[in-house]
This record gives structure tokens, sequence and C-alpha cells, in this order.
């Protein structure tokens, strides 16, 4: 397994949004254990995928070189899936932006730990100022949400990758994931 | 829980020191977050290089760039002087980060061998 992490994936995938000019990129996480489901979509305002390339676009052989854009992470990701009875479904269009959809079996031996999505996402807000980022996190019955509009608003024009922002989001994150999984 | 005020207050003190600070030409930071970086470790890289710019109060750009055909080589990463040529250094461990901000970033000198490739001015 080359991605040790789902969150290595997320960070992955999150790549083509930005390659798409995504203003706006939301990544969702649905921990659901009473259905046994972990649930991950990343959803963008890009470009969107044309119909034609969208059937092609997890086969990694079609993909390699004449869609460069997209290139092998989404075939990854979705052989992450499958082994773990799950899948990877992506929704497009040309214009409309793009969602990824993958799904796990919660339970499953080979499912990779989500692991440092905190890193993921300071990783993502510290070289695209800007672009926005929006990340709901659900677990059980809790929701954490980060949204770096809402963060933007209280920095009046203060660069939101200064290191010492970085270091209050990431802080801020810490927190609000202790939080959703406190008390398990 | 961390209070969105805590986040005015450091914005208060990062605009006075902002207007102090000249802007032009900062040295510039280039990771390689494609998928092949990403799997050798690229988000720990970029990690590291924040972690040194925040501990060292460096006024440095830190930019990503997608897949430049040498996989086998990343982590990679470019550091850009201004108005030096910009340097490649691959097979990257966490370690050597701090070794390239000082020697490289801060006191100009190239670490030798860590470089892969360099490339005249213009090349981005």
């Amino acid at each position: 397994m080359i991605m040790r992490e789902l969150s290595l994936h997320i960070l992955d995938i999150v790549q083509n949004s930005i390659t798409a000019d995504a203003s706006i990129i939301k990544v969702v996480i649905d921990e659901d254990i009473k259905r046994d489901l972990f649930l991950i979509k990343i959803i963008d305002n890009g470009n969107g995928i044309a119909g034609d390339k969208l059937a092609q676009i997890t086969d990694p052989f079609i993909t390699s070189r004449t869609t460069r854009k997209v290139g092998l992470g989404l075939a990854l990701f979705k052989e992450a899936a499958k082994q773990c009875e799950g899948d990877l479904r992506i929704k497009s269009a040309l214009g409309e932006g793009t969602e990824v959809e993958v799904c796990f079996r919660y339970g499953h031996i080979d499912r990779a730990p989500l692991g440092d999505i905190q890193g993921t996402l300071i990783s993502l807000i510290s070289v695209n100022p800007d672009i926005d980022f929006i990340y709901q996190h659900k677990y059980q019955d809790k929701e954490f949400v980060f949204s770096t509009i809402e963060i933007k608003k209280e920095l009046d024009g203060i660069s939101i990758n200064k290191s010492r922002i970085l270091n209050w989001i990431e802080g801020y994150l810490d927190e609000g994931l202790e939080d959703l999984y406190g008390g398990d | 829980m961390k209070s969105l005020k805590e986040l005015k207050e450091l914005r208060e003190t990062l605009q006075k020191e902002m207007s102090a600070r000249d802007n032009t030409d900062k040295t510039k930071i280039i990771v390689g977050m494609g998928t092949c970086g990403i799997a050798a470790g690229a988000r720990n890289i970029l990690k590291a290089v924040l972690d040194e710019i925040e501990k060292r109060e460096l006024d440095v750009t830190v930019t990503q760039t997608g897949c430049i055909g040498m996989c086998e080589k990343e982590p990679l990463l470019d550091v850009k002087l201004p108005g030096k040529e910009r340097i490649t250094y691959g097979n990257l461990e966490v370690e050597d980060i701090k070794k390239i901000i000082i020697e490289h970033v801060i006191n100009g000198n190239m670490v030798e061998e860590l470089a892969i490739a360099r490339f005249e001015e213009g090349g981005e």
C-alpha cells in the first residue's frame, strides 16, 4: 500500500481540485460506525470533467499521460476502497465542479487509518492561501466543521498562511478533533 | 477551546509587523505535491519546512508543484533565492530540512550533497 493513511489520499485527490482551478474545496468525512461505514467526499467548484473522460478516469493505464492532470491518484484511492469492500465514485460535468465519493467498510482489517488529517489540511492551506477549504467531519452523532472562509473574515487581509496563523489553526483543529472523538 | 478573539489579537500583532517589512523579493521554497511526492512523504517535508520557518521567523514564500517527472527522486523541494538559480533537492528526509534552511535559505550556500538539479533564472 503506497498511501498509509486515508488523509494522504485526501491530500492527493484535493490536488486534482487545485489543478482544476477550484476556489472552494470541501472535504467531508463521515465515520458511521453503526452502519460500518467510513465515507469520504471531496467536493470542488473547479472546471469539472467531460463525460467521455469521466468513465475512464480511474483507469491508471488510460489516464497516465493523455489526461495527465488526473494521473494515478484516483486509481490508487479506488483500489484502496475496493480492498475494503468499498468503492470510489465521481460525479462531474464540465463547468459543474467535481465530487469524489469514497466509501470503506469501517471495520475492514485492510482499511487504513484516517491518520494526520490536521497535517493534510495545514499542508493544503499553507501553499494555497487563496483557495478556501471547508472541512466537515462527522463521528457517530457528533460533528466538527472548519472553514477557512470564517477564518479569513477575522484576518482582515492578513494572509492565512503566516506561520503564527497556521499554528493557531493547527491548534484549533487539534482541539476540534479531540472534542469530536472525546468520550469514546 | 481556541477562540476567534485570539485570532483577532494575532491579526493585530501581524498587521503591525507587516507594515515594517519589505515585501518585494522573497525567497521561495517549492514542494512537490504530486501523487508520487505525497506517497514518498511530501506532507512531512512540507511540515518540517513550515516548522523551521516558524521557529526561525523567516519571511519565505512556500508553494507547491505537481509531478515533474522525477518521481523516483521524491520527495523533492526547490529553493529559489532572489536573483539566484533555482536548486532542486531530492530523496529528502525530514532531517535534511533543517540543514537546507540554515545553509541555503539563511546563509545562501546550496547543500551540495542533497542537490540533484539547478535551473537558471526564469525556470518558473
